[in-house]
């Protein structure tokens, strides 16, 4: 991967839906920038439209106004550049975890299918799906298809990783060991990476920024940097770096929230 | 501390003793079954020599019994056996063969269903047998056109329920596949037709079941051979008895044709079936 792939700008993005009192615009004014090789988390109440942003720069839906660009080129539409691992699996039922896995560059033609078994064997490996390559995604526990979708992701050498709330649903032990997983992985090989979520701890112990969204419409409120060192371990979460960059965000996330809770 | 489970080896066992299991409810739930049946026979055979309103007037099953016992050496009943099931079969598989790919593009192209499926809203209400004098006069053969009746019978539940599960599939599916790059064709063939076959397959099931109802009705109108003119030949005849062996052995090769496609089902689609 070259340096400056991964640079994705938002410029002004409005999503309006028509409605009995004018146009009801769910996303206002958003502008952000991701710098290639950083991991930001987008946090925010629920229901404050961060699905449709990711929606958005994964290209399955156009903004009303404002541009999306990956590295200088305009998101038009879905693209193997940018690829999103779902809070609910998509990994397909009828396929083994391998064919799964290998789909993404079978289909494009990028790898053979011996060169394609190989990086997915390795990728596999290195997410522990060791001795899965055979099974369905019905017969893994939540976690392991969590951990084949990201395999099936990566292996495409996406740009632009995009995780919409990857391990809510997940028992609160195996979502600890996912975040270890997935860090190793981005540590590993650092590409940008845009993770939803909300939960404020998860987000500060991935982050390398904070964006904390505002409720409806939906721009951002605040961009915190999160200058814990690198390769991050969970004795950080108690750390009184940690737990100011807590308070600091927790503030303006209740704000937020207060206002989500009060149906504004 | 050698005790402890490692891990990968818990499932198995766990999984063993699962297939343990299933065999034992396999079994209870075999001699129940059997059970069932032959107090059925024996309330049945009770109520004939009790001379009961209604049951009287049928043969008893020992009658039946002797009624089959009979046939099993007699050539013409395997024939019959064997010209329905060709029957059904002819039929069946040219319902699938035109109806699957029919049903798939309708549920993928919506401009291509909202041409063609008002015609289907007409045509399928009507009951396969009244097509049976058109066709008759359409066909240049008898046989031809009970084959088709039967097709009719098939086709229209496999296109509906092909159509209805491509339009279940959930869209993130399709989504993620684009998104990896897929062209229309692989989405097709790896994604659409795949995601449709659970749908696919309760429609032959359904199908089956419709094609072995048409089969008699046909056979009895306008055949000349076959387990439902067989059955109908033994009424003209006055063979009572022989008029229930030709209603269990339909019963019995609709069930066989119900199962084999369980049978394929199972092996087409593995990932339905858990561990």
């Amino acid at each position: 991967m070259s340096a400056g792939e991964g640079r994705l700008e938002l410029r002004d993005v409005c999503v309006a839906f028509p409605s009995e009192n004018g146009d009801t615009r769910v996303v206002d004014g958003c502008s952000f920038t991701l710098e290639p090789g950083k991991l930001s988390v987008m946090l925010g109440p629920s229901g404050c439209g961060k699905t449709t942003l990711i929606n958005l720069i994964a290209g399955y839906q156009a903004p009303t106004s404002g541009t999306i660009a990956l590295d200088g080129r305009a998101v038009t539409g879905p693209g193997a550049d940018r690829l999103v691992v779902f809070q609910e699996t998509a990994l397909f039922p009828w396929m083994r975890v391998i064919d799964n896995v290998t789909f993404g560059p079978l289909s494009r033609g990028t790898l053979d299918a011996a060169g394609a078994r190989e990086r997915a064997a390795t990728l596999l490996r290195k997410v522990g799906l060791d001795g899965f390559a055979d099974r369905y995604p019905n017969q893994l526990s939540g976690g392991m298809q969590r951990r084949a979708e990201l395999a099936r992701a990566i292996i495409n050498e996406p740009h632009l990783m995009l995780m919409d709330e990857p391990f809510r649903g997940l028992d609160a032990m195996t979502r600890e060991l996912m975040q270890e997983h997935y860090l190793r992985l981005f540590e590993e090989q650092p590409r940008t990476n845009l993770f939803v979520t909300s939960e404020l701890g998860e987000a500060i112990f991935l982050a390398d920024h904070l964006l904390v969204m505002t409720h409806k419409p939906t721009r951002v409120k605040r961009v915190i940097d999160v200058d814990l060192p690198r390769p991050r371990e969970f004795r950080m979460l108690t750390s009184p770096r940690f737990r100011e960059i807590y308070e600091d965000a927790l503030i303006s996330l209740h704000e937020e929230g207060a206002k989500a809770f009060a149906g504004m | 501390m050698s005790t402890q489970a490692v891990p990968g080896t818990a499932p198995v066992g766990a999984r063993a003793a699962r297939r343990a299991r299933w065999r034992g409810l396999a079994n209870v739930h075999a001699i129940r079954g059997a059970a069932g049946i032959l107090a059925f026979l024996a309330l049945w055979q009770i109520g004939v020599l009790l001379h009961l309103p209604v049951v009287a007037k049928v043969p008893a099953p020992l009658e039946v019994a002797r009624a089959a016992a009979g046939l099993l050496h007699d050539p013409r009943y395997y024939v019959d056996w064997a010209v329905s099931f060709r029957r059904v079969a002819i039929g069946f598989v040219i319902a699938q063969v035109l109806g699957v790919p029919l049903g798939l593009v309708m549920g993928w192209k919506t401009t291509f269903r909202y041409v063609t499926f008002p015609i289907f809203e007409v045509l399928r209400p009507i009951p396969p047998l009244a097509w049976v004098p058109l066709s008759i006069v359409f066909w240049p053969t008898t046989e031809q056109s009970i084959i088709f009746v039967i097709f009719l019978g098939a086709f229209f539940t496999t296109v509906i329920n092909t159509m209805s599960g491509v339009r279940a599939l959930d869209d993130r599916y399709v989504r993620a596949a684009i998104s990896l790059g897929a062209s229309p064709a692989t989405i097709f063939r790896r994604i659409i037709f795949p995601g449709a076959l659970p749908s696919i397959f309760t429609g032959m099931a359904v199908g089956m079941g419709i094609t072995w109802s048409v089969l008699v009705a046909a056979e009895i109108i306008a055949g000349r051979s076959g387990l439902g003119f067989f059955t109908w030949e033994a009424y003209v005849g006055g063979a009572f008895p022989t008029i229930i062996v030709g209603m269990v052995s339909i019963g019995v090769a609709g069930y066989l044709a119900s199962s084999s496609i369980r049978l394929v089902a199972k092996r087409v689609m593995p990932w339905t079936s858990r561990l």
